[in-house]
């Protein structure tokens, strides 16, 4: 029987065989989404309507026997950061409070052509600066393992939305780790694709040389069968690749990995990493040797500036992108009582529109473009970018994949870092090199840590447009977790209640 | 380096057009030295025979074809406008225009 | 004492720096789609990419970058193998991103020159105007001011914003110092300018009108006292919205600094406007201090790399610089100056040119063009190409010059076609417009005449010759002008014994 706890795969074929109708599957998930996101609070907004809507003509499509896309009918939540046409969309900002897109984003828009049901907008970090969702001008959403602790961030509530079983599949963006990360952190697979792979038409710009969209769901499969839907080359972006999309689905059933070399970063892990997180790593790295992969150590001396250079790069281009939020033409308009000029309303709007991060990163970027410091800054950490990329191309040319932890340390405490952006900024470590050297990378659970109980990931990083090759050796080392553990790592999550 | 100032800060708030208070600027003055001196390690290693990555793909000339496509109608132009008269977006007064 | 231009010129050295907008004439946008038409209604020529929606995203027009590629060959320049586009920083709300997509220190085109020939108290001489760099941008929107007693902006209550013009595309021509013009400084600006203006033109890449924005001006002066070798602080004069202006606005620039500097004031570098009427300028904005405007380069494009046989290829295209052909052509065609001046003005030159190409004699082509059609075109206040061929006109002519057509014939052949009758072969045929030139029909309207006047033709028998008028006269009366005039005369003489 389908249920909320079923894969996305099985629902499409619940769907295809009509067992279920889209329309009852998309108003069983309304319903969990109804009863428990008072504790997880993944959603910003929840369109029962559209979704409805949407589920209708699905259902009516098949009932005329018209070919319908895998996903077709199966719901999904979409991060607050893409448009979608006459939906709210926030970016988790107060400057974007009760913006309606008068467009779909590209990826709204072939959602909706493959049929997938769009559930509602979930929170995130304004303008997805942040590792915890706490930066949400909304209130922060809880990790449904625990719920006094954060899902990660930005893309925590999609996320969380799917290890808590209110929708099968979510879209996330990544620009240092935001989908991996909170991924890792509630127990469920999250893809970074390649740089240019995902179209980024239509998602509100944070930094645009690092973001990217990408896929959540439970399963590596599921992951896939949704990276091609939302893959593609796509006109409206110029740093869209025009390529074929690598064949994801089928390297996520091949589970194989036997001859294929896998590098493990020695930069990324040992000291500062907590020790559960270690030791499922690395029995994870076992269960690749099983399977017959042959595991060698590389070293990328460079990584270790990488933080630092994205905390230049991200707030510069950031200050830039996020000057258009100025109250003329759509957004928050506050101060304007006749007596003030254009200038001055402009800056009192975003003084109130904008919370404490996101004005932090504005200033620092600002500072890091201006006159005078741009070559010490901007210019220096643009030249990190270089080296952290040699070091890729080098590690790349001795193996065919390279694995870390996706995070130091598992989920932490909501308010525990957020008074030290610094200290913050470090969850990031792992993710940020990915981004900068703009190639893929996937979130695998392979495990809870011991000391917590809480969900570690495993990171599987491949060259740019060989993103297949983290699904293959993600498809086959989730079959061989599973086959240890008997069941799901999500089926210890705790049982928030309602259904 | 030398330590950020209020003034350099309020000069920063200027130019990205946020209004602080000056409670807000040196407690950001503060935050912006700590952060900088965590991200100046980049000058560790930026040697001057690296060439800078602006962007991670190296792709070029991509273009498009001159042709009109649809606009927006005036109206979802206008559909998320704070204010609108006269089918243009209302704003408060732009002073010292030339 | 006040010193008036002469005086001002006298003591010292103008320095002159010229920067050229031109809009240019693409059918859609620089970055989006969306129609450029001048004159629509107010924001409906919009998207989201120039409305700076959030999520939107550029992507550059081809036919941009190949009429900035014409105009930097045409102008002598270095055509850059590698050109980025950058983000200048600024907030306006005419600018819809709050930055203006722009080139920076990667410009399309380098290092070329313009020569423009002006009249001097030792004849016409030659200046070199040398170009800096052409860079492409795009235009802002247009604000509009309401309310306050005056309608200037200081008294305004708010603005109004239409974007149709957010997002044209511009190219900024941007020349080095032009040292040593002397006094000639005013002339050798307005030639310049002209001399672009025709290019552009010549080109097909501009409306190049000024009146209407399409082509815009700003003037850069300095002084510093003569023989001092030095550069004075220049100021920028803007909204120089005519050719005649160019000129006035330099020399209204140059005694105003050269009185500040005579009074033992100092000169502030700073943006003028200038004044239509009075032909002063008047202080802009002031900047409390210099913009910082943040360049760094547009993560969301790629570079233009043109490559060599593309450029070749455009090099091909580039048609005779108009002040060369205008010369060629005036010594071809024996045209005194101000009627080849004439030409110019009323943009006759094309047509006139096919016209003799197909054979007609250049001064009556020329003739034709300037006057009679001329006329016409002006009584219906359309252009003169609007009305005719150069195809009848040459055809018209070859008729005149081979005595089938009278001018006075031919003119009603011209008002035929014009009123839409055909071609100028057709309306000859329908009118029956061909000259009488059979001897015994004019034979039989002279014999008609002369017994109508017995008494003229008895005193023309007798040596009377110039008394012949009156009964030519009435010949070419009864023929309806369809007669050749020497040949009646000829006729009429011979029959009266007087041949």
């Amino acid at each position: 029987m389908t249920t909320i706890y079923s894969s996305a795969t099985e629902m499409a074929q619940a769907l295809s065989k009509k067992d279920i109708s889209s329309v009852e599957l998309t108003k069983l998930h309304l319903d969990r989404i109804e009863a428990v996101d008072g504790k997880v609070h993944a959603f910003l907004h929840v369109d029962s309507q559209g979704a409805i809507a949407q589920a209708t003509a699905v259902d009516a499509k098949r009932a005329a026997g018209e070919k319908l896309s895998p996903l077709a009918g199966v719901p999904l939540a979409l991060k607050d950061i893409l448009a979608q046409k006459g939906v709210p969309t926030t970016a988790g900002s107060k400057i974007l409070q009760d913006w309606r897109p008068p467009y779909d984003s590209t990826v709204v828009a072939k959602l909706k052509a493959a049929g997938v049901v769009i559930l509602g907008k979930t929170n995130m970090d304004e303008f997805a600066m942040g590792s915890s969702t706490e930066n949400s001008a909304y209130g922060t959403t809880q990790n449904p393992w625990d719920l006094t602790r954060t899902p990660g961030g930005s893309s925590g509530g999609s996320a969380a939305a799917v290890a808590a079983f209110q929708a099968p599949l979510a879209i996330g963006t990544d620009t240092g780790g935001s989908i991996r990360q909170p991924a890792a952190l509630t127990g469920i697979v999250g893809v970074k694709p390649t740089y240019g792979g995902v179209s980024r038409y239509g998602v509100v710009a944070y930094s645009s040389s690092l973001d990217q969209v990408g896929p959540f769901a439970r399963t590596v499969l599921d992951t896939a069968l949704l990276h091609e839907a939302i893959a593609g080359h796509d006109e409206r972006d110029s740093t869209s690749i025009n390529a074929p999309v690598p064949q994801v689905v089928a390297a996520a059933k091949k589970l194989d990995v036997k001859g294929m070399k896998i590098g493990v970063i020695k930069e990324l892990g040992g000291t500062g990493f907590q020790a559960g997180v270690s030791q499922r790593f690395n029995e994870a790295l076992e269960l690749l040797v099983a399977g017959g992969a042959q595991i060698v150590e590389v070293s990328c001396p460079n990584f270790e500036y990488a933080l630092a250079a994205y905390y230049l790069i991200a707030p510069s281009e950031a200050s830039s992108n996020l000057a258009r939020f100025d109250s003329m033409r759509y957004g928050l308009r506050v101060g304007d009582d006749g007596s003030k000029g254009a200038e001055e309303v402009m800056s009192i709007t975003r003084e109130a529109g904008f919370g404490k991060e996101v004005k932090r990163r504005i200033i620092l970027g600002t500072y890091a473009l201006s006159s005078g410091y741009y070559d010490a800054y901007y210019g220096s950490a643009q030249k990190v970018r270089t080296l952290v990329k040699q070091d890729f191309e080098k590690a790349f040319a001795q193996v065919d994949v390279l694995v870390s932890p996706v995070t130091p340390t598992t989920a932490f405490k909501i308010g525990e870092k957020s008074n030290d952006p610094v200290a913050m900024y470090l969850s990031d470590i792992a993710t940020i090199p990915v981004n900068m050297a703009g190639i893929g990378g996937m979130s695998l659970p392979v495990g809870l840590a011991p000391e917590d109980g809480l969900p570690v990931g495993m990171q599987i990083m491949a060259p740019v447009m060989q993103d297949d090759r983290f699904y293959r050796v993600g498809g086959a080392l989730e079959a061989a977790l599973l086959s240890k553990w008997g069941k799901p790592l999500l089926s210890n999550i705790p049982e928030l209640g309602g259904m | 380096m030398a330590a950020i100032s209020r003034d350099d800060v309020a000069h920063l708030a200027k130019l990205a057009r946020v209004e602080m208070t000056p409670d807000e600027l040196d407690h950001m003055a503060t935050e912006l030295e700590d952060i900088l001196g965590a991200v100046k390690r980049v000058q560790e290693v930026a040697t001057a025979e690296i060439a800078p990555t602006s962007h991670p793909l190296a792709m070029t000339n991509i273009f498009r074809e001159d042709v009109v496509r649809p606009s927006l109608t005036n109206e979802e132009a206008l559909s998320g406008a704070p204010a609108k008269a006269e089918d243009r977006f209302k704003v408060p007064q732009i002073l010292g225009e030339e | 004492m006040t010193l008036d231009y002469a005086g001002a010129t006298t003591k010292y050295e103008p320095t002159l720096g010229l920067e050229v907008h031109v809009e240019l004439n693409t059918k859609s946008k620089m970055f989006c789609g969306c129609a450029t038409e001048f004159g629509a209604e107010p924001n409906t020529q919009t998207c989201p990419v120039c409305l700076g929606l959030p999520g939107a995203l550029p992507v550059v027009n081809a036919k941009a970058i190949e009429s900035s590629i014409l105009i930097g060959l045409a102008l002598n320049c270095s055509i850059a193998p590698y050109s980025r586009f950058a983000r200048k920083n600024y907030f306006y709300p005419d600018m819809p991103k709050n930055f203006q997509t722009s080139q920076f220190d990667e410009p399309i085109c380098v290092n070329g020159y313009l020569d423009v020939e002006i009249q001097t108290d030792e004849g016409q001489k030659v200046f070199r105007v040398e170009i800096e760099r052409v860079h492409m941008e795009e235009d802002t929107g247009k604000s509009l001011h309401v309310g306050g007693a005056t309608g200037r902006i200081h008294g305004a209550e708010y603005s109004l914003l239409d974007y149709n013009r957010a997002g044209i595309p511009l190219v900024e021509i941007v020349t080095r110092i032009v040292p040593g013009t002397g006094k000639y400084a005013p002339q050798v600006a307005r030639a310049y300018v002209t001399e672009l203006r025709d290019i552009l033109r010549s080109l097909g890449v501009s409306d190049v009108k000024m009146e209407q924005g399409s082509l815009r001006c700003d003037a850069n002066v300095s002084l510093a006292p003569i023989g001092s070798g030095k550069l004075g602080t220049r100021s920028e004069t803007k909204n120089v919205n005519s050719l005649r202006s160019v000129e006035r606005a330099v020399s209204g620039e140059i005694e105003r600094q050269a009185n500040r500097l005579e009074a033992g004031e100092r000169i502030i570098q700073e943006t003028r406007h200038f004044l239509e009427e009075s032909g002063q300028t008047r202080p802009g904005r002031s900047k409390e201090q210099a913009e910082d405007y943040r360049y760094f380069p547009e993560p969301d494009l790629v570079p233009v790399t043109p490559d060599a046989k593309w450029i070749e290829e455009l090099g091909t295209r580039i048609p005779e610089k108009p002040s060369v052909r205008r010369k060629r052509l005036q010594t071809q065609w024996n045209c005194p100056d101000k009627e080849m001046e004439s030409l110019v003005n009323a943009e006759l030159l094309d047509v006139v040119e096919e016209t003799i190409k197909l054979g007609a004699e250049p001064t009556r082509a020329r003739t034709w063009w300037l006057g009679e059609i001329s006329r016409l075109a002006n009584e219906k206040e359309v252009a003169p190409t609007s009305l005719i061929t150069s195809k009848d006109v040459a055809e018209i002519i070859a008729l005149i010059v081979g005595g089938d057509l009278t001018d006075k014939l031919a003119r009603q052949v011209v008002e035929g076609v014009i009123s839409g009758e055909g071609s100028a072969s057709s309306v000859i045929e329908k009118r029956g417009l061909k000259v009488v030139s059979d001897d015994s029909a004019l034979m039989t309207a002279i014999e008609a005449a002369i017994a109508a006047q017995p008494d003229t033709a008895e005193r023309i028998r007798g040596g009377n010759i110039p008394a012949a008028g009156a009964l030519i006269g009435a010949v070419m009366k009864a023929t309806g002008g369809a007669a050749d005039a020497a040949k009646v005369r000829e006729l009429l003489l011979k029959h009266l014994g007087r041949g």
